[in-house]
């Protein structure tokens, strides 16, 4: 694998993840494909950023590559001031994928042990990290299950419990309650957003639901396919204390109206 | 996802010939083959060393290193053979010989090969006889399959000559005999492959034949068998091979003069490890071909199914 | 199961008559009646037919009427004790029928078997809770095994097999109960000095080559093409090149199966270390863990079913492996040994207790490795049921 040879990165005090005309482009059978083109986003702290756009707008491959788990081919991104993969190797950030991903042989508790021994944590500290976190995601009492003993809701709180374990600043998202039906996703989407209202953390959480994007964030990043880009920058200044019954206010539905003409906008000259 | 699609890795891109070498498997398989005949070569060097230098010490003859090693591999009996002196002799029995000889390696492939074929033709058969019947009969499922796995766990082969020789004292001699050892060793994993097989179609399938009020035996033929095939091909992999060794092993008790399990017995008797070392190479190949074989007829199924055939991986 | 669920027929005759089974047990026993039971050499030497008692085909009738006439467990039982109480009696009077049991005898066995099917096909219908249901899964296969010695005991003696054939189980059993010290010899030469040490050293030696290639990604895709090919090799017939190199003892068979079961291991536990998923994998990276903590949390255990698998696998390998291994040469104690020599002196019923040791021995040693996968994989979804 080569190395994108990167430009120095101009480090803002406030901005956790600062990414300037970063471009990443796969070799694949049928030629390149352009997943990301020219991207320029500033994450500040404390934000809860959404990625939302259609299918193969390379918002997931976007997350992917502030996680260090792809490489951009140009341009510029840092997160906490360094390199993606310096980031990865301070355990700067916590990742939550679109499946719990817990391992099936380990109880609960130990599955959120997992990155704490990976760490070298002391057992001491991994017990009370485990407990702290597992009471955050209300699943106290369930330690000694195995994953496939709990709902899928559940095992997607044990998933975030997992990642909040590491006590990053920042939290990964990507597409977390997607599997999940409506009524427990409403559900977590408003425990979620108590969770970061308690712990401060930045968050960028992909998506593809136009309500879950609006509820949840302070910032909605609109993509659009092929090549994979941002189409828009919306900010959603809704009240932080927000229960479900504030998506039927007209403040929402402005918003996510926004949100929808981007989305179609982006859209229309690919089809 | 798209994005899953777009997150493959980079090895598939389009390379130089050399990258695509060495991320194919042929060039991989290269190496290790020809890793394992210079190991192969080193092992026949130093095992063979002993007697060559009580060779040389009695001739008093006092040899350079080079010719030291080149007699080691070209030693009349050794204890173990250099491959290129198995090469010679198969070279030698496959094509110089006449194949109603029966110095011929192929007459006596030949010999081992019609039980195994045709007992693998008879413990299919019955496999997915059993299967069918095990799937369709809850009371036979219940009594007879666990007794089934657990006839798996005995070691069915260790009495394979006994079958031999009880079935020759009662007067089945030649084929037959050898056929059932094979037949006997391959219905099990057709048999438990098939009940897999024919259990595969998942409910949704099941129901939707359920709503057409579709008989057991349609659902059997429009549904089961077609999904079975697969799990079919499988596990006859499995019994063809085994058919092969069963009717290799079914050689030795009788004292039969010909095929490559008598072959091994005669060369173990006269310690001719040449011999030996050829017809093992010989059963070697027969099964590879024979597992082959059972390749292509599942590609050709598969094309057949519209399914994309497995591209030699 | 969904078996039971699929194309309902249309109802021809009503519930209680559809029983084919029992009629036909009906039907042997009353034709039974009118044949003779066996023949009996008379006083003068001559061969007389014996009628069939007439007392055996009525507790026989009566079982299957009552199976007709009662659905639930009191059928059930009637039907189990007229057909277990008619095989027992012609259990009881085999020995004075060796080798001339006649059509009634056969009929009667046949009846009495059918009927014992009937309860099987019954019980399997049964669906019960909890442990019950356990039991009866295990009652169902015993009562067919049973049935097979059974079966096999009454035909070998009823038909005067000779015994240098086929020995019938209860003269196998015998010669277990005789010649306990021999056979344990044997098992302790065979199974504790070939097969435990080779099964140990195979399977070791294939998962640590299986370690050592998994850096080398070049070298797993050439092995593992090889190895799957050596699967299916006839390598059994290394056998007599082993025992010409390391000789008669236990060297020679431990060498086979070393090399019978090492390549299933190395295949099984490289497919295995491959079988991680994407997603754990990536979860792993984000944690920025080492290779070694990768290994030894996500890719080994996650291998473990397939390392379980070839463990299973290579039980049975190995056993075959020794045993043949013997029929090359081995010193004058060892299953394969008396197997051979044995058999060449007609002691079959000899050759037929060491095969069921090696039976026992064999699914033993599966079973408790399938034992230990069940502790160790319990989180497959194949062991979750």
């Amino acid at each position: 694998m080569n190395e994108p040879s990167l430009k120095e990165p101009d480090v803002s005090e406030k901005s956790v993840i600062q990414i300037d005309d970063l471009s990443l482009i796969f070799e694949t059978n049928d030629g390149p494909v352009h997943a990301l083109s020219d991207i320029d986003l500033s994450i500040a702290e404390g934000e809860f950023v959404s990625l939302i756009g259609p299918s193969g707008c390379g918002k997931t491959t976007l997350l992917r590559v502030i996680a260090d788990l792809e490489r951009a081919t140009a341009g510029s991104i840092t997160v906490n001031g360094v390199s993606p993969e310096q980031a990865r190797l301070n355990r700067a950030y916590g990742y939550v994928f679109q499946a719990a991903a817990l391992y099936p042989w380990r109880t609960i508790d130990r599955n959120i042990a997992l990155p704490l021994e990976i760490m070298g944590l002391s057992k001491e500290e991994q017990n009370s990290r485990i407990a702290k976190n597992l009471d955050l995601v209300n699943l106290t009492g369930f330690e000694k299950k195995f994953p496939w003993q709990l709902s899928g809701g559940m095992q997607q709180r044990a998933s975030i419990a997992r990642a909040l374990a590491v006590e990053p600043d920042l939290l990964l998202m990507d597409e977390p309650f997607g599997a999940l039906d409506e009524i427990v996703r409403d559900h977590l989407n408003e425990q979620l957003l108590k969770l970061w209202e308690k712990t401060n953390k930045t968050v960028v959480f992909v998506t593809h639901s136009i309500p879950e994007a609006v509820f949840l964030s302070t910032k909605i990043v609109v993509m659009s396919p092929r090549p994979g880009r941002v189409h828009d920058v919306i900010d959603c200044n809704l009240p932080r204390e927000r229960t479900l019954d504030v998506r039927e206010t007209p403040q929402f539905l402005e918003i996510a109206h926004r949100v929808r003409e981007g989305l179609r906008a982006g859209h229309s000259y690919d089809d | 996802m798209t994005t899953d699609a777009m997150a493959s890795p980079v090895s598939k891109s389009r390379k130089g010939l050399m990258s695509r070498a060495l991320s194919g498997t042929v060039l991989p398989v290269i190496v290790v083959v020809l890793g394992i005949i210079a190991i192969w070569y080193v092992a026949a060097i130093s095992m063979n060393s002993t007697f060559q230098r009580s060779l040389d010490a009695r001739a008093e003859a006092t040899p350079s290193t080079v010719e030291f090693v080149v007699s080691t591999l070209n030693q009349e009996r050794p204890v173990l053979p250099s491959p290129h002196q198995v090469a010679e002799n198969l070279w030698d029995t496959v094509f110089n010989k006449k194949i109603t000889s029966k110095r011929s390696l192929v007459y006596h492939a030949g010999v081992t090969l019609a039980p195994t074929l045709l007992g693998f033709l008879m413990g299919t058969g019955l496999g997915i006889l059993l299967a069918t019947i095990i799937v369709h009969v809850l009371s036979m499922e219940k009594s007879l399959m666990p007794w089934i796995i657990t006839s798996q766990t005995i070691p069915i082969l260790a009495i394979a000559p006994m079958v031999i020789l009880v079935l020759d004292a009662v007067g089945i001699r030649g084929l037959l005999p050898k056929a059932l050892i094979s037949m006997y060793l391959s219905f099990f994993p057709v048999t438990v492959g098939m009940v897999k097989g024919l259990r595969s179609p998942d409910k949704m399938h099941l129901d939707l034949l359920r709503t057409y009020n579709s008989s057991t035996w349609q659902t059997f033929w429009k549904l089961r068998w077609p999904s079975s095939l697969p799990y079919l091909f499988t596990s006859m992999k499995v019994a063809i091979a085994i058919s092969l060794i069963g009717a290799i092993v079914g050689e030795l008790p009788t004292g039969a003069v010909a095929g490559l399990g008598a072959r091994l017995l005669s060369g173990s008797y006269y310690g001719q490890t040449v011999l030996i070392w050829s017809a093992l190479l010989m059963a070697a190949f027969c099964a590879a071909m024979l597992v082959a074989l059972v390749g292509l007829a599942e590609n050709w199924m598969r094309r057949r199914m519209g399914e994309k055939a497995e591209a030699g991986s | 199961m969904s078996e039971t669920t699929v194309a309902p027929k249309t109802p021809t005759l009503p519930e209680e008559w559809r029983e084919p089974l029992i009629w036909l047990a009906i039907l042997c026993t009353l034709i039974a009646l009118f044949v003779p039971l066996a023949f009996l050499a008379g006083d003068d030497g001559v061969a007389k037919p014996l009628r069939t008692p007439a007392g055996l085909c009525v507790i026989l009738i009566a079982g299957a009427v009552a199976s007709v006439r009662f659905k639930g467990w009191f059928g059930d039982i009637l039907l189990f004790l007229s057909a277990h109480v008619t095989a027992g009696i012609l259990l009881f009077m085999l020995p004075a029928y060796t080798g001339a049991a006649g059509w009634g005898f056969w009929l009667l066995l046949a009846g009495s078997w059918l009927l014992a099917w009937q309860v099987v096909t019954r019980l399997s219908d049964r669906r019960l809770n909890g442990y019950k249901q356990t039991l009866l899964d295990l009652a169902i296969p015993i009562l067919f095994g049973l049935w097979l010695l059974l079966l096999w005991e009454m035909i070998v003696v009823g038909a005067g097999v000779p015994y240098v054939l086929l020995p019938p189980p209860s003269q196998i059993g015998a010669r277990i109960a005789e010649s306990l010290p021999l056979l344990w010899a044997d098992f302790q030469q065979t199974f504790l000095l070939g097969v435990l040490p080779g099964y140990i050293i195979g399977c070791g030696a294939g998962f640590i080559v299986a370690v050592l290639v998994d850096k080398v990604p070049f070298l797993q895709r050439g092995l593992l093409p090889v190895g799957n090919m050596a699967s299916a090799l006839p390598i059994i017939g290394v056998a007599p090149i082993m025992v010409m190199w390391f000789g008669f003892g236990p060297s020679s068979k431990i060498a086979v199966v070393v090399i019978m079961i090492f390549f299933p291991m190395l295949v099984n536990t490289v497919a295995g270390f491959a079988a991680a998923g994407n997603m754990e994998k990536d979860l792993m990276r984000t944690y920025a863990a080492s290779y070694g903590q990768t290994l030894s949390k996500l890719r080994l255990p996650n291998a473990m079913p397939f390392i379980f698998n070839a463990l299973k696998i290579n039980s049975t390998l190995a056993l075959i492996g020794a045993i043949v291994a013997e029929f090359f040469g081995s010193p004058t104690v060892g299953m394969g040994f008396r197997i051979s020599t044995e058999f060449g002196r007609l002691n079959t019923d000899l050759v037929w207790a060491t095969i069921a040791v090696a039976a026992l021995a064999g699914s033993t040693f599966y079973g408790l490795i399938a034992l230990v996968e069940r502790r160790i994989t319990f989180w497959h979804p194949s062991a979750r049921g």
